[in-house]
């Protein structure tokens, strides 16, 4: 690990100045991803603006009934917050399935959304990465790939997103706030991871010395059915091999509203638009879910060694629809 | 000492001592604890997050010591397995739990699981859920630990040795 | 007497465990103490061609780099893994090239990232198959035991048989991952050698060091007071004891390497790989007529080391027609070594897998099978057995399991999305011993004090020795001390191959009767400075038996089977041993316990895939090779017999560190294939592996 200035930010404002006048900086949160990774030599800052103290540390219901979640509240916090289990229970459940209880009282919500692919090509400086090194090629593409992408790779990345937490906020319609040189701006949470296309590099559509300061929870899916489920090499303390994150509404019978996104499938959190789309209007039947999820699972192009993933998500999603209609339909969990 | 660029002061409570000390920067806390305090309790068995063996108490709350800079802990209460128990010669609880319950072997991961293991039983009083937590309980109520509840919550603390059974056992001894 | 053997003593270290204050290898701080940070090859084949080191040198707190052109010249070592730092070959990816020392473990972290080294890198092969060209039989496998056995016509008797499994499996390499990655503190003064080591024996560190240094042994003292486990991987010096000593040489300071975790896949040997090959052919009652068991595996280029996953075979069953071979290629990977019940693991998971496939095959309630094939005397050696238990245990476990009534069809009982299943499997491991040495004396104030350099890596070493020495002098526990764990202590044997307890035992309980003798004799008070006596073991403890000695056991778990995820939970597992006496039941079964633990993990989440164009582990760290946590383990029991057997040692025990590991992934796999009817003869038994077979089947029976 390289040496490094440390900034301790008081305010936003403070914090990207900071950023700002120290080229090479980076922003430490919770610090469980960046500083593994700095310790890899993979992140070498020159300089760490300390965000960790910025008053950004609340979860506040807004007047539109939408909540909005600082950046530096840590995830266990969040998972544990009496609004987020009653109202948005995926995100609380995603929360839970990710890392261990140490680092969910570490890792921060922004921290979170701006952690890095857990790709082992990528973690090793030893080996080519284009996520690390544009232009030095992909170690995993040929290699041992069995954790990586089935949907929306390139030639250049095949890595996932590991996060959890994630998937739950793009399936919940929730959007991700920043603050930056240009002002405050916020992004669809399913918009703000990218696909690796030819610049795997950039893993989001963050610009150069913007904050992430929060994320938004929108008031149209708070309380609707939703949760989060996820299939693991163990039983804790494992990323995802696939995950799903599901937020439904029954009118009348049918599916009114549909939220659905794949984790551990893609480059990004996989908002399934497609599903979503054969869901509307549904009776929510098994042969309506199935049908749905192989709208969008047809896409998937899976590689040598990880062609289980179309099968285990598609199994995952089915499973989590059901019992969300069913505990909808009769006002009980199955 | 180096390039004031890349130290820094640093003020701790460590087992309610207070210390100051100029750090690297890159000096994180299970480091300083290790080669600066002479506190050897919290252990390096990955340095990276991913086996427990660091878990300290900062502020009350488990962490990995291993991934947090000391410097930006300025101010910050420490309590490490040496300190569990305060400044009596009596065990804690949970260590007095361990012993009786021959919850361990070779001991290296040992001072981890104890640390995490009370941040556990101070999450779960204070309703914090867990994976495995019926999602329809109460949020806010504290969360009865049975023995799906102890595993789950420990799950961040590897052992290799396998004394997880006697671990759990350890730990539902001491649940009030 | 009070806590003798068979009390459930507590350990004797527990409260420094618990409390913190138990010393690891790399944590006894000297002044002027430097740390240090290895660098490893990232090419898995070549030469250095250069390491300039002009970019670590200037990192401020870097005090010196180490390489193969400035390292301290070594004695050819007898184990070619310790040669570190000696010439410009790279045997194998992640091979120390340099060694960065430094003030801090800061600076030397930099300073090796700092390091450029340069290669010619040669074209490399490391990947394993049963066809690969490289293949040899090797003379002989691990433990010295011959490559091949054969008895009578093994393919004939095969070919006619009424029942037949010919069936390959497959055990990825493993990794041992004790909680404590290796580490070495050394340093010098006045020409003598003094090293704090993370090791299952300190004695062979000395021997090593003594032999790679030109060194009089008498000039080395090691010690290992706490040992964060090793499970085989310590059983041996490794290169953090040659560098360590090779730094402090070089830089004149006490010096600590205490190896990142990820480095520890390619330099402190790992479970090879083994294919498999079973057949085994049966009359229609069970009986087996022919057994062959075929295993290829791979070494490195610098050391052979042939796991001998075929061994149990000749131990375990009555067949009149029998091959075991082992065949090893000599591949460009890291060197493989000892981990817990090298050979009986792997080898049992494939020899107990194929008996569960001949019992469904046969109808046979896979328990009645193993009773029908229980052979008088060895199989191969034609020994006598001083004990065995198996059948035994095999019905106690089924009493204590609930075994009765079990409906053997697969793939019928649902709980929901979940299939349950249970499964059984047979598990032994050798009676090992080698001679130690210990002194034991008598002190005016009524204490005793016991000395071996036994290493207490877990175990609960000092506790279990205390009660053997107590025992044999007739004195309550209390007044037993015992120092253990430096080789300023009488030579012992190293803690391995679970042959410390009875190793060590024995020469205490030797030294303590000669005491105890000698006190009945001595009349009055003792002098000042005691009474003392000793004892070797050499000659009895090595002494060739006329039996076959070996631990049994038996294996039962119940699974669950999630048919959404494919996600495996085993919600039940219990062993029952043939152990020999078990001389404290409460560490013993922490011992059981922890090695089924480790079977668990070998079922279901531990895996490790050599990556063919790199050359390396891919798995590399505790977040991608699966250690199996907390929530993976739910009801483990051990139980044993009371066995009495007097051909072992005088306190008629058997090694009991690695026999739980060794049926554990049979029976997971049995009780997976019991619930689902999918049999996977490849671990882990993960969730990609499950879900593709339940849908394979489901294919299959739609059809």
């Amino acid at each position: 690990m390289k040496e490094f200035a440390y900034v301790r930010a008081g305010s936003v404002e403070e914090a990207t100045s900071a950023y700002a006048a120290h080229p090479g900086s980076r922003y430490l949160g919770g610090g469980t991803n960046l500083v593994d990774l700095m310790k890899l030599g993979v992140e070498t800052p020159a300089a760490l603006i300390d965000v960790t103290r910025l008053p950004l540390d609340r979860v506040e219901e807004l007047p539109d009934g939408a909540l909005r979640v600082g950046a530096t509240v840590r995830n266990s916090d969040l998972a544990a917050h009496p609004l987020v289990r009653d109202r948005y229970p995926a995100l609380s459940q995603a929360l839970l399935a990710g890392a261990s209880g140490q680092l969910r009282n570490a890792a921060t919500t922004g921290g979170n959304l701006l952690q890095r692919t857990r790709c082992p090509y990528f973690q090793d400086l030893s080996k080519p990465c284009n996520k690390r090194e544009p232009g030095s090629g992909c170690g995993a593409r040929d290699g041992v790939h069995r954790d990586h992408a089935v949907l929306g790779h390139s030639a250049h990345c095949i890595a996932t997103h590991p996060s959890d937490m994630a998937v739950a906020l793009a399936a919940l319609d929730g959007r991700v706030e920043l603050d930056g040189p240009e002002g405050a701006r916020s992004v669809p949470a399913a918009d703000f991871h990218r696909l690796p296309g030819d610049r795997p590099e950039q893993d989001t559509e963050i610009r150069p010395g913007e904050l992430v300061t929060g994320m938004l929870l929108p008031a149209a899916t708070a309380g609707l059915p939703s949760a989060y489920r996820k299939a693991r090499d163990r039983a804790s303390y494992a990323f995802a091999l696939a995950s799903v994150a599901v937020v439904l509404r029954l009118d009348h019978g049918v599916i009114g509203r549909a939220g659905l996104a794949f984790g551990a499938l893609a480059h990004r959190p996989w908002r399934a638009r497609r599903a979503e789309e054969a869901l509307l209007g549904a009776a929510p039947t098994r042969a309506a879910f199935e049908h749905a999820v192989e709208a969008e699972l047809s896409a998937a192009q899976p590689l040598r060694d990880n062609a289980y993933k179309v099968p285990l998500a598609r199994s995952l999603a089915v499973d989590v629809l059901s019992r969300l209609t069913d505990t909808a339909l009769t006002g009980r969990d199955s | 000492m180096g390039n004031h660029r890349h130290h820094a002061r640093t003020a701790l409570r460590v087992n309610g001592k207070p210390h100051t000390l100029t750090v690297d920067h890159r000096r994180v806390l299970l480091d300083l604890l290790r080669e600066d305090l002479g506190l050897t309790g919290a252990k390096k068995g990955c340095d990276h997050g991913q086996c427990g063996a660091c878990t300290v108490l900062v502020d009350g709350r488990r962490v990995n010591s291993c991934l947090l800079f000391a410097v930006a802990l300025d101010g910050c209460e420490v309590t490490t397995v040496e300190g569990l128990s305060g400044d009596g010669e009596e065990p804690h609880p949970l260590q007095r739990a361990f012993l009786e319950r021959d919850a361990f072997q070779c001991g290296y991961c040992t001072p981890g699981q104890i640390c995490s293991a009370a941040g556990v039983l101070a999450e779960a009083a204070a309703g914090h859920p867990s994976h495995v937590t019926d999602p329809a309980a109460p949020p806010g109520e504290p969360v009865p630990l049975d023995r799906e509840e102890i595993r789950e919550r420990l799950s961040g603390n590897l052992c290799r040795c396998g004394a997880y059974p006697r671990i759990v056992e350890a730990v539902e001894d001491v649940i009030p | 007497m009070t806590g003798g053997v068979g009390a459930p003593a507590e350990r004797r270290e527990g409260r420094e465990k618990v409390g913190g204050t138990a010393r690891y290898a790399a944590e006894f701080h000297f002044p002027g103490g430097a740390q240090a940070w290895p660098v490893p090859a990232v090419v898995a084949r070549g030469r250095v061609t250069g390491v300039d080191t002009t970019a670590a040198l200037v990192v401020p707190g870097v005090l010196a780099v180490l390489s193969h052109e400035n390292a301290p010249r070594l004695v050819e070592p007898d184990d070619p893994t310790l040669a570190v730092l000696q010439n410009a070959r790279v045997p194998h990816r992640g091979w120390f090239v340099a060694l960065v020392v430094a003030e801090t473990l800061e600076a030397a972290r930099a300073g090796a990232a700092a390091v450029r080294v340069t290669y010619d890198a040669e074209e490399h092969d490391v990947a394993l198959t049963v066809s690969h060209p490289g293949v040899y039989v090797p003379e002989e496998a691990n433990g010295g035991h011959p490559a091949v056995r054969e008895q009578g016509d093994p393919d004939g008797a095969f070919d006619s048989a009424a029942a037949r499994v010919d069936v390959a499996y497959r055990v990825p390499p493993l990794h041992n991952h004790p909680m404590e990655p290796h580490a070495s503190t050394a340093r010098w003064e006045d020409g003598r050698l003094t090293v704090h080591t993370s090791s299952q024996g300190t004695g062979a560190v000395r021997a090593t060091l003594a032999a790679l240094f030109g060194l009089p042994q008498e000039r080395i003292v090691v010690t290992a007071e706490h040992v964060g486990g090793g499970f085989g991987s310590k059983g041996t010096p490794r290169p953090d004891v040659v560098l360590a000593a090779m730094a402090a040489r070089h830089t004149g300071r006490p010096v600590t390497v205490a190896l990142p975790r990820r480095c520890l896949p390619a330099v402190v040997g790992h479970r090879a790989p083994t294919l498999h090959r079973l057949r085994l052919g049966a009359d229609g009652d069970g009986r087996l007529e022919s057994l062959v068991h075929e295993v290829t595996t791979h070494t490195s280029r610098i050391k052979e080391f042939v796991e001998q996953a075929a061994v149990p075979a000749r131990v375990m069953y009555a067949a009149p027609h029998s091959r075991t071979v082992h065949r090893v290629a000599a591949l460009d990977v890291p060197s493989p070594s000892w981990m817990r019940a090298p050979g009986e693991a792997p080898g049992m998971y494939a020899l107990e897998s194929a008996m569960d496939e001949l019992a469904v095959g046969l109808g046979m309630d896979p328990i009645e099978l193993r009773v029908r094939n229980e052979p008088d005397v060895e199989p191969d050696s034609g020994k006598p057995f001083s004990s065995r238990n198996l059948v035994g245990c095999l019905r106690e476990g089924a009493r204590r399991f609930g075994w009765a009534g079990r409906d053997p069809r697969p793939g019928t009982r649902r709980d929901g999305p979940l299939l349950l299943g249970t499964g059984v499997a047979a598990a032994t491991y050798p009676v090992l011993v080698a001679p130690s040495t210990a002194t034991a004396r008598a002190r005016p104030d009524g204490t005793f004090l016991v000395r071996i350099n036994a290493t207490d890596i877990g175990t609960g070493a000092r506790t279990v020795l205390a009660q053997v020495g107590a025992d044999a002098l007739g004195v309550p526990l209390e007044q037993v001390r015992i120092e253990v764990g430096s080789t300023e202590l009488p030579s012992a044997s190293l803690a391995g191959g679970s042959s410390g307890t009875a190793s060590w035992g024995w020469a205490v309980h030797d030294a303590c009767a000669r005491l105890a003798r000698r006190l009945a004799e001595h009349p009055g008070p003792l002098p000042e400075q005691g009474l003392g006596a000793s004892a070797d073991t050499k000659g009895a403890a090595d002494a060739e038996s006329d039996f076959a000695r070996h631990a049994f056991g038996a294996h039962f778990a119940e699974v669950a089977v999630d048919t959404v995820t494919g996600e495996v939970r085993v919600g039940r597992l219990l062993g029952v041993y043939a152990a020999g006496r078990i001389l404290n039941p409460r560490t013993a079964r922490s011992q059981f316990v922890g090695g089924m633990t480790m079977g668990l993990g070998m079922a279901l989440t531990e895996g490790s895939t050599m990556d063919a164009a790199f050359g390396d582990f891919n798995e590399s760290d505790l977040a991608s090779y699966h250690v199996p946590v907390h929530a993976d383990i739910a009801e483990i029991d051990a139980h044993w017999l009371d066995e009495e057997d007097s051909r072992l040692n005088p306190m008629g025990s058997k090694g009991i560190g690695e026999i739980g590991i060794v049926g554990t992934a049979a029976a997971i796999g049995n009780a997976v294939h019991h619930a689902t009817g999918v049999r996977l003869r490849e671990l882990p038994l993960s969730p990609d592996r499950l879900l593709t077979g339940l849908l394979d089947r489901r294919a299959q029976d739609a059809l």
